[in-house]
């Protein structure tokens, strides 16, 4: 009852403690009822203006964003990069303070550079909420994931979480270690030697190369998606080859807890990291992450633009 | 002209005197140096409780001029020396033109001699444009003055180039700055490899990347038998090698930066591109060598790597801003605050780090305060703390890693060959 | 902070819970059709033990609901401590329902105005009326309750705590004085 949001962004989940975290997923859990109503709205952030400023292309995270936004009563404006004066040459800081000037309270960012979100949330006064900086962080991702989670298990603490694929190049798997562990999970990562960054124990994770000993141990398992695009024509073989050896399948989960719970952030390579009959499977939460999503982003929009607001009640210009 | 300083703890290395003594200076000159001195003079300075040293000669300073005047300038650079107390300073090449040519030199001295408020000295390249490719013209570089040759910034790649530099530098006698960094080890990296580069999500530079670079240059100075330089070492392996290869005989100094012994890569946590340089800042443990080899004589300078960049440059995502750091107004003051305070050195030693050595490796008649010598002298207040603010800087770029800090030292007064060039605003 | 008076103790509470289940009976006609619904934190059990008294006296259970309208409020920066957004817990169709909305305390007005404006994006009642413990006047929106336990006058500088066994340990009503 006592735990309080004193932060005007949320940037990412290495900065949060533990009671923070739990009040974002309390708050979403009250926030997930609206969802459910006939009329799917709250009047929260009535007369509020959030911007989702996506420098990377993105649907459903600036979806899920801008239908959490809309369900609290906030004007959406829906700014990318295409069509942006970022293509002109605009730097963050003035794209930021340009929004800014436009009396927005909330800044959505996407963006392929990591600690651009932290940058920005250093030079406005409107509140900042990273949706995905780089291979820095995605803290919603993580909540509405580790939501998940909860709703499942009843609980965070104790359980055991594999995270498998690139985890060097993952925002995800960066903002779930942090919110996990700091919840008292266990949290192992699997992935090929190459895609493990170095001194990731030190974040407080085991580290495995071999995928069955990582699902033999897990109550859940959050496949990552591979991204070969950048690698062209020489992709395929390796997707087949990455599937061979890592790809998360019937046959594996064999071994698994009958029960293990399959997570992925999506959009989903349907045979590349996960075949398409475990996807659509019994064990797979997938679409009720997408669910959860929504009440994850509406809680944090929710506390960050409430501690905004009394932070520059207390502060006069 | 003549200048007398009074009652001051005087520290000269060079002549190893630790102790209350007065300095008469005439015509840019010192003329005596004893206890009581009784002179009619047009000038005198009294001491009492302060330290009277050399000038600090920073032998690694980027003065951006000509070329990028936005970063900084001749005139602006030699006015945050001397309110850091450096009053000597060692350009590096990488200007727009780069200093590779009689030419080149010839436009900076013109500048120079227009314009700086202390003493610069010219450090030309080693290769054209530092492109690794062609050595620079170096007889004529040593002709028109330069006292070093260094492609500071980027390492030379090719192993029978940097080999040929080397004995063209023993050919001239001309010190041979290295910059040690195998790029194609980290290619784009922006931090240090290890824990903080995984938690930031950035791309790292390894130490490997530095130590193996500077294994290399040990191994080919050994086999030219030429003196070399190795700039701005930054992790243990690297103090290790220099410690060996010294003891095997070769003719290699040392320098560390105070942003390399003062900070660790903890201090990018917050993605503040002020803590963005190149090398990165390191580990714990690499600070820790980094102070130990200054301590047991490994390392022999400091310098500041002073790399002046604008807000424009530095006020980007931190993987596009601009390495480096200014470090002219700090390095003294930051030097105290983390060696001499904590009794890791005292003030001799100090003095012999960033003023003697520095003027030997260079072979300039600076450093050292005997009789005859040039009167540059710095008179600082030991123990005065300061803040480091941002709108203080006399440098035209705000880049430092000190931001914020208090720091132990104040520089009181400049002395540039005899003249007053600087008094402490404060 | 200083406590001024006792109000009420619990008997004195359980009498008015028994006399308002009466009241309300007598005013819908039975409970057919009513539904209790409470604002978090403390209506939440005053409605509940509504209930339970108008099924001891009528034989028939009648549906309770959580309202929270943290979400609805008109004045979330001048609390100085955060509210919590806790769950809203109506498990039946509001609509067409003869709503019995019960808080603890009317003061100001707002709270139910916000919780009229959370119940309206619930569905359409037939009728809402309001049940509070205490009425300690000061309105500020033109809204009266239907049924009251006790009309007390306060000044502003004081405060009226109603403490409740559910969570307080105690049944009592108390006015307090805050400096």
């Amino acid at each position: 009852m006592t735990a309080a949001w004193s932060r005007k962004d949320l940037l990412g989940l290495e900065d949060l403690n533990r009671e923070e975290i739990s009040l974002i997923l309390s708050t979403a859990e009250s926030f997930k009822e609206v969802s459910t109503r006939e009329i799917k709205k709250v009047p929260a952030l009535r007369g509020k203006t959030v911007v989702n400023l996506f420098y990377e292309p993105s649907t459903r995270t600036r979806v899920s964003f801008e239908i959490a936004a809309k369900r609290l009563s906030a004007d959406v404006i829906n700014i990318a990069s295409e069509t942006s004066s970022v293509r002109k040459g605009e730097t963050l800081i003035d794209t930021g303070r340009n929004i800014e000037a436009l009396k927005v309270d909330i800044i959505v960012v996407r963006h392929n550079y990591s600690g651009a979100a932290v940058m920005l949330g250093r030079s406005v006064k409107a509140s900042v909420i990273n949706a995905g900086d780089g291979w820095h962080e995605h803290p919603t991702q993580a909540l509405l994931d580790i939501f998940t989670l909860k709703e499942k298990l009843g609980r965070i603490e104790g359980i055991k979480v594999s995270i498998v694929g690139d985890i060097a190049h993952s925002r995800v798997a960066r903002s779930n270690i942090w919110g996990l562990t700091k919840l008292g999970a266990n949290v192992t990562v699997c992935a090929p030697k190459i895609l493990i960054p170095p001194a990731i124990e030190e974040m407080g994770v085991k580290v495995v190369t071999d995928i069955d000993e990582a699902l033999a141990r897990s109550d859940a398992v959050n496949v990552l998606r591979m991204q070969f695009e950048r690698d062209g024509e020489s992709a395929f073989p390796r997707q087949l080859e990455y599937f061979k050896n890592f790809g998360i399948t019937r046959e594996r989960l064999k071994k698994a807890k009958k029960d293990i719970i399959i997570m992925h952030p999506g959009p989903l390579n349907r045979g590349v990291e996960i075949s398409s009959e475990i996807a659509d499977g019994l064990n797979s939460v997938i679409l009720e992450q997408v669910t959860n999503g929504i009440a994850v982003r509406m809680a944090a929009m929710f506390l960050v633009a409430q501690a905004n607001e009394n932070i520059s009640h207390e502060t006069p210009d | 002209m003549k200048l007398l300083i009074k009652n001051g703890r005087f520290i000269d290395p060079g002549n190893k005197i630790d102790g209350i003594r007065d300095i008469l200076v005439e015509n840019g000159r010192i003329t005596e140096v004893s206890a009581g001195i009784e002179a009619r003079v047009d000038n005198t300075i009294d001491a009492q409780g302060k330290i009277v040293m050399p000038g600090i000669v920073d032998m690694h300073v980027h003065l951006r001029e000509p070329g990028r005047e936005d970063k900084e300038t001749v005139a602006s650079a030699t006015a945050a020396a001397l309110r850091g107390g450096v009053t000597s300073l060692l350009a590096m090449p990488n200007t727009q033109p780069c200093i590779d040519s009689a030419d080149s030199v010839k436009l900076l001295k013109e500048i120079i001699d227009k314009t700086a408020k202390s003493h610069v000295f010219i450090c030309g390249a080693i290769t054209k444009e530092r492109k690794g490719e062609k050595l620079s013209a170096i007889s004529e570089l040593k002709k028109e003055g330069a006292v070093a040759i260094s492609d500071d910034g980027v390492s030379v790649d090719k192993d029978d180039l940097m080999r040929q530099a080397l004995k063209a530098g023993k050919e001239q006698d001309l010190l041979v700055i290295s910059h040690c960094e195998d790029r194609s080890l980290c290619p784009s990296g922006v931090v240090n490899l290890g824990i903080i580069s995984t938690r930031l999500g950035l791309r790292g530079i390894s130490r490997e990347s530095e130590y193996k670079r500077v294994q290399r240059d040990l191994e080919l100075a050994q086999k030219t038998g030429a003196r070399i330089h190795i700039a701005h070492v930054s992790c243990k392996e690297s103090v290790d090698l220099v410690a060996q290869y010294k003891k095997k005989g070769v003719k290699v100094t040392a320098e560390v930066t105070p942003h390399h012994f003062s900070l660790t890569e903890d201090a990018l946590l917050g993605f503040d591109t002020n803590m963005k340089m190149n090398p990165p800042l390191r580990r714990k443990e690499d600070r820790d060598a980094l102070k130990e080899g200054l301590k047991s004589g490994v390392i022999d300078v400091i310098a500041s790597d002073h790399a002046p960049h604008t807000e424009n440059e530095k006020e980007i995502e931190f993987e596009r801003a601009e390495f480096g750091v200014i470090g002219l107004e700090t390095e003294l003051a930051a030097s105290v605050h983390q060696l001499i305070k904590t009794g890791l050195l005292d003030w001799p030693d100090l003095a012999q780090k960033m003023c003697l050595n520095p003027a030997k490796i260079l072979g300039i008649n600076k450093g050292s305060l005997g009789i005859g010598r040039d009167a540059d002298i710095i008179i600082i207040s030991p123990e005065k703390e300061w803040a480091v603010k941002k709108e203080e800087f006399l440098s035209s770029s705000k880049n430092s890693p000190f931001l914020g800090w208090k720091l132990t030292g104040l520089v009181e007064y400049c002395v540039v060959s005899g003249s007053i060039a600087y008094k402490s605003p404060g | 902070m200083k406590e001024k008076a006792k109000l009420l103790d619990k008997e004195a509470i359980s009498r008015i819970i028994t006399r308002i289940s009466h009241e309300i009976l007598e005013k819908n006609k039975g409970s057919s059709g009513v539904c209790l619904i409470g604002i978090r934190n403390r209506g939440a059990y005053l409605a509940k033990r509504l209930a339970v008294s108008i099924e001891n006296i009528d034989k028939q259970g009648v549906p309770v609901g959580i309202l929270d309208i943290t979400l609805y409020r008109d004045d979330l920066t001048l609390i100085a401590q955060q509210p919590l957004v806790r769950k809203t817990e109506i498990g039946f169709d509001i609509t067409e329902k003869n709503i019995v909305l019960v808080d603890d305390v009317l003061y100001t007005g707002r709270t139910v105005r916000s919780a009229l404006d959370a119940l309206a994006d619930l569905g359409r009642p037939k009728s809402i009326q309001l049940a509070v413990l205490i009425d300690r006047g000061h309105r500020e929106l033109p809204i009266r309750a239907d049924y009251v336990g006790k009309n007390v006058p306060t000044s502003h500088k004081e405060t009226v705590e109603v403490r409740l066994l559910e969570v307080d340990d105690i049944d009592e009503v108390a006015i307090v004085e805050t400096e």
